[in-house]
């Protein structure tokens, strides 16, 4: 396109989706992210274990929910963007969704570990087992398989512009089942476990509780931001590489 | 005669003519029931009780194992190329495929359900829910198989990546799919999970011809 010959400045949503503009622009975001996330964690950190109270009834363990709410959170915010990017890999087949997709899973699964993590570690003094089948344990667990199931398919492509679309197709259905899968388990949960353990739940919680892990969840979003745009920032760069190699394969043979 | 019957009925005629694949999957199925109470012990009410949850995985794992078949034969012997620049869709073709599909491998594994019953110890009326949970639930773990098939076909290693993906997909499936089997814990459970479960399959089964054909059309070499 840029070669037609009334080439026309770029429009700014231009630049922000063409991948080497995007090299360019994102630069200057990644210091002022780390720097946020960085200040947002010392300061989450001092309110979450030294500037707000012990649960009536869970006591001091009640400050592994501020790591464990984050990571939670964002799982599920990572398979959004990822299904909002798998759109635009089908519709625009724009390159700029594949890279987004790709760098985005492994992140997405690392924060479904930690939730799935810190919830076992939660669970043993507060229910007295570290994994019980919970429904919203259960919902977790099959969102990491899912996003393992991604990385292995994208894995498994030596090709990466056919591996963007097949995966893109493959979130998609994922994003569908989602639902589905949350609402049977939730259903499966109620029938064999009639009483729920989450006794904090719901918008009562007190602000010394809120404070702290609101936070938290901006300290671990800008992470996220921060990790999301060096992934793809690394595998932009990796693309050019191995398209320059492949040119210089074809060389010496022409 | 059409394009779409006429897709079905070859698909169906190599199924036959490959007839030994098709024993060897049925003896895979009832050996999954049979190895089951060495696993956990020859105790008739355990068994009893766990027979519906042994058939669906039993049934999972057939078809995990009969899916290479479906559209990576087509593929390494040149037809999907031919379906590519047929005159008809791809997901009309892939709808013939999964109806010869399903004709040619999940009603043979229903027939064999009887089997299972008897060696598990299912009674009367937990068999024919178990044969009319399949019956409902099948269609939708064929149509999720078709989705994980069709991306990973132009894989060589994609018989190993293909249940990976199909496998977490499909808990809502065998969530209730065991909820219309086992006795309910709640009353009219039991019926509400039949329900769920063919909605599931039918959503599944709308879904699947439109992926499977973007994927097949995609994974073009």
């Amino acid at each position: 396109m840029a070669s037609t010959e009334t080439a026309r400045p770029m429009r700014w949503y231009e630049k922000l989706a063409h991948p080497g503009q995007f090299l360019v622009w994102s630069a200057y975001l990644i210091w002022p992210l780390a720097l946020a996330s960085a200040a947002f964690f010392v300061w989450g950190l001092w309110l979450a274990l030294f500037a707000s109270p012990d649960d009536y009834q869970m006591g001091a363990t009640v400050r592994i929910m501020y790591i464990h709410v984050p990571n939670a959170w964002l799982s599920q915010l990572v398979y959004g963007i990822m299904a909002v990017a798998a759109i635009g890999t089908l519709v625009w087949r724009h390159p700029m969704s594949d890279v987004t997709m790709k760098a985005a899973a492994p992140l997405g699964a690392v924060f479904t570990t930690m939730a799935l993590f810190t919830g076992a570690l939660w669970g043993r003094p507060t229910w007295g087992t570290f994994w019980e089948w919970d429904g919203r344990m259960t919902s977790t667990l099959i969102l990491l398989f899912i996003y393992l199931g991604l990385i292995a398919l994208w894995a498994a492509f030596e090709d990466k512009l056919r591996a963007a679309k097949l995966v893109a197709i493959l979130t998609l259905v994922g994003a569908i089942n989602i639902p589905v899968i949350k609402f049977s388990v939730d259903w499966w949960n109620t029938l064999h476990q009639p009483s729920s353990v989450f006794v904090a739940g719901g918008p009562k919680m007190p602000m010394s509780i809120l404070m702290p892990l609101f936070v938290m969840l901006f300290a671990f979003t800008f992470l996220f931001a921060l990790l999301q745009i060096l992934m793809m920032r690394t595998e932009i760069v990796s693309r050019r590489i191995s398209t320059l190699e492949r040119r210089m394969a074809m060389e010496p043979a022409a | 005669m059409t394009p779409f019957n006429a897709i079905i009925r070859r698909d169906i005629r190599l199924a036959i003519a490959a007839g030994g694949d098709l024993l060897t999957l049925l003896l895979f199925f009832i050996l999954v029931g049979a190895l089951m109470p060495f696993a956990v012990g020859p105790d008739k009410a355990l068994l009893a009780r766990i027979a519906p949850g042994i058939t669906w995985v039993a049934a999972l794992l057939a078809l995990l194992l009969a899916l290479d078949r479906l559209f990576k034969t087509d593929a390494e012997d040149g037809s999907l190329r031919a379906f590519r620049n047929a005159a008809v869709s791809m997901e009309t073709i892939v709808i013939a495929k999964l109806v010869a599909f399903w004709l040619s491998v999940m009603l043979p594994l229903l027939v064999a359900v009887p089997v299972h019953a008897l060696l598990l110890g299912m009674n009367l009326e937990t068999l024919a829910r178990m044969m009319l949970a399949l019956l409902a639930g099948s269609p939708g773990l064929l149509a999720l198989g078709a989705i994980g098939a069709a991306v990973t076909v132009s894989l060589r290693r994609g018989g190993l990546i293909a249940p990976v993906l199909i496998l977490p997909l499909a808990v809502p499936i065998l969530i209730f799919g065991i909820g219309a089997v086992a006795p309910p814990p709640a009353p009219g459970a039991d019926r509400a999970a039949m329900l769920f479960l063919t909605a599931i399959s039918l959503v599944l089964v709308a879904i699947a011809p439109f992926a499977a054909g973007l994927a097949l059309r995609m994974s073009e070499d």
